[in-house]
């Protein structure tokens, strides 16, 4: 009996001497909600990667809710003190996540990489926190693409709106022709971003950046920003009545199928559109929002590292930020997902057409200031200031305020803390 | 109630010189409740009071014990979606609530009525309480939905000009949800009166009927009153199904359009979890909490001091 138990102590023994062995091979638990299809199979590279570099790769997935379940479950995790190495976060999130504290910072693999001059300063400014390093970013998405349907605007025999007026008119060709103008997904997020990118077109990018990122009140108060709502209740006139709810996706679907002409919508977009083999520029082309040719607004993924007592979780956090970073993964990664590198300097060969256009604007409009942030994807203001001006934007898209109140309204959104 | 009733099973079974087993037996009916009663105590009691606690404070992302007084109240309270949620569940609460209670009690007394195959038809009218909410929310927004649904079929039955659209429109969403959660229920609340109505004393119905009453009177006057403590119970669990739905109107209209058919709880789901306003988050789930406590306290209170009476 005796025997039994001792040999029992001696196996437990040296399976926790194993166990904390293999522990510290540094181990890089990483929290993302990256589970559908091409972004599964970016997540499996960078996984690749970092075991290249003798690195244990633990992966920490939390699906659905656009994100929204996985933030739940890191916020536990921080709370009780058991942050994973590195998490998905984007925009303003990074900064208030910074102000808790919680946050390492991965300076010495920037400099190494030399991440200040391959990114632009926008983006850069995103992944830091008081001046250092936190975050890697992943993939650039543009937000004010327009996706449009040729067949449909031949058949209806209306050209490519390039303002908001010409859209007016082709909208309402489309509708006379028997097609669905806009297809569109009443979902509040959806709403905003059309909104987004008619403010973009309505008032350009210096007007974007002094209402949305600066919040600046005259600006929000201003007749660009009535135009805006005006232009707005215009859009909403050529959506169908079916759209309350509507996924996103299914409002792509809508445009592939001839049914509706066009879409309000990030690169994401793209990825319906290929996996229903139809090829950019001939069965669906990308173009800008009305008015919005020579801007850009951004929605960019990030990794962002937190604090962590072990030693190794200092090389599992320089491993997997240079690795994020190299050009290999950016290449790869954004193929699968539609977005475009982060970087600067990477070779677009592989990429089709719209992610060139997207890449050449990227480049273009970081040097002359005219890239900007999306605000309905979390990427300009904090959470509760951007939920506050969706809401007043959703409302109005759903009832028949006047432009006006609508404008008084939003400027008093953005004074909520 | 088996904690109080535990020392008379001891003393019952105490015979003289049991010692550690006579005390095991006493205390093994408190011993058994313990855990149930203690995690009661922590995470509902405990809970709550934390949750009142962070209500105080400026949390935002996460939590933290700064105090600084009423202010998420004031925010609250200031909020335009906020008194869409509560006017929606002022309207919600109570179409949902007495919708279920008449339809309920209406469906028990057709079938009361000794009619064939009642086992049947009664598990029809029970089988949509076997469904998640979830399942309900989403079956009727394809058949709410214009395009899809009963505006649909209609319209291509000949009638081109029918309109029913409420799913999207903002000024009648939440009645959608009424509708969905009627269907849910109101089997349910019909099981509950049945019940109910089989206990009613049938020699009074035959001493009514000796005195000339016509049906409807015998229901309206004997039945119906005797049937008292079945409301109370059925209105006490419909309305915190009513306070605290979630799941429904997240499935049937995600809170839209707009944010037009949003409750309290999708509200404070919203705030504390996707907006990073847990002390806004936890200031309107107290808001819920006084308003159960509001609606069920007076009610229970009432209730049971008759009972002692009686």
């Amino acid at each position: 009996m005796r025997n039994i138990f001792r040999k029992k102590a001696l196996v437990i023994a040296a399976s926790v001497t194993l166990l904390s062995l293999s522990a510290s091979a540094a181990e890089v638990e990483v929290l993302h909600y990256w589970t559908s299809g091409g972004e599964a199979r970016s997540v499996a590279e960078l996984k690749k990667m970092l075991e290249a570099k003798g690195d244990k790769w633990k992966d920490f997935a939390v699906s659905g809710g656009g994100g929204e379940n996985a933030m739940t479950v890191l916020k536990s995790r921080v709370v009780s003190g058991n942050p994973p190495t590195a998490a998905q976060i984007k925009g303003p999130s990074i900064q208030e996540w910074g102000a808790e504290g919680v946050l390492a910072n991965v300076d010495d693999t920037a400099k190494a990489g030399k991440w200040d001059s391959l990114l632009p300063p926008v983006v850069a400014n995103v992944m830091k926190y008081q001046g250092h390093y936190v975050a890697a970013p992943v993939n650039v998405h543009r937000v004010n693409w327009m996706w449009v349907n040729p067949e449909v605007f031949k058949k209806a025999g209306a050209s490519v709106p390039k303002t908001w007026d010409e859209f007016d008119a082709a909208a309402n060709k489309l509708e006379k022709a028997g097609f669905i103008a806009v297809a569109h997904g009443g979902q509040p997020w959806q709403d905003f971003t059309v909104f987004e990118s008619i403010v973009l077109g309505v008032g350009g990018a210096d007007f974007y950046k002094k209402a949305f990122v600066k919040l600046d009140q005259t600006a929000l108060k201003s007749p660009t920003m009535e135009k805006a709502f005006k232009t707005l209740r215009m859009v909403r006139k050529h959506v169908d009545k079916g759209f309350a709810g509507r996924d996103w996706n299914l409002a792509t679907q809508m445009v592939i199928n001839g049914k509706a002409g066009m879409q309000f919508m990030g690169d994401w977009a793209k990825g319906e559109f290929t996996a229903a083999n139809k090829k950019p520029g001939v069965d669906f082309l990308c173009v800008d929002a009305p008015g919005t040719a020579n801007a850009f607004t951004f929605n960019i993924d990030s990794f962002v590292m937190f604090n962590l007592n072990t030693p190794d979780a200092k090389k599992g956090q320089a491993d997997l930020a240079s690795a994020i970073m190299s050009p290999a993964f950016q290449e790869v990664f954004n193929l699968n997902k539609g977005s475009i590198p982060a970087r600067l300097d990477v070779k677009m060969d592989k990429f089709d057409d719209c992610a060139k256009k997207s890449a050449a604007d990227f480049v273009a409009t970081s040097k002359k200031g005219t890239l900007v942030p999306s605000i309905a994807h979390g990427m300009a203001v904090p959470a509760a200031i951007a939920g506050a001006m969706q809401d007043v934007v959703t409302e109005f898209f759903n009832s028949d305020m006047d432009s006006k109140a609508a404008v008084e309204k939003l400027a008093l959104a953005a004074k909520s803390k | 109630m088996t904690a109080a009733q535990a020392p008379s099973i001891g003393k019952a079974a105490s015979t003289p010189g049991g010692g550690l087993l006579d005390w095991l037996e006493g205390a093994l009916p408190k011993i058994v409740v313990a855990p149930t009663f203690i995690s009661a105590l922590v995470f509902i009691y405990g809970f709550i009071l934390w949750n009142g606690y962070l209500s105080l404070t400026s949390s935002r992302m996460l939590p933290n014990y700064h105090f600084a007084g009423f202010i998420q109240y004031a925010t609250l309270f200031a909020n335009e979606r906020w008194w869409t949620a509560l006017r929606n569940l002022a309207l919600f609460g109570s179409l949902f609530v007495f919708g279920c209670l008449a339809v309920g009690l209406f469906l028990a007394i057709l079938l009361d009525q000794k009619i064939r195959a009642e086992g049947f038809i009664r598990s029809i009218y029970m089988y949509p309480m076997a469904l998640s909410f979830v399942v309900t929310g989403t079956a009727w927004k394809w058949i709410l939905n214009p395009g899809l649904g009963i505006e649909k079929t209609v319209r291509e039955m000949g009638y081109p000009h029918f309109n029913f659209d409420w799913l999207v429109n903002p000024e009648f969403s939440i009645y959608t949800v009424v509708i969905a959660g009627l269907w849910q229920s109101s089997g349910f609340v019909m099981a509950l009166f049945l019940a109910g109505l089989r206990g009613v004393d049938d020699s009074i119905i035959k001493a009514a009927q000796v005195d000339g009453a016509s049906l409807p009177v015998i229901y309206w006057r004997i039945v119906i009153p005797s049937l008292r403590p079945v409301f109370f119970s059925a209105f006490i669990i419909l309305s915190h199904i009513a306070i605290k739905s979630f799941d429904l109107v997240m499935a049937l209209t995600g809170g839209g359009p707009g944010f037009s058919s949003d409750l309290p709880a999708t509200f404070m789901y919203t705030f504390s979890f996707t907006r990073n306003q847990i002390g806004m988050g936890a200031a309107s789930a107290m808001m819920m909490m006084m308003i159960v406590v509001a609606v069920v306290i007076p009610m229970m209170y009432s209730e049971l001091r008759r009972g002692r009476h009686d």
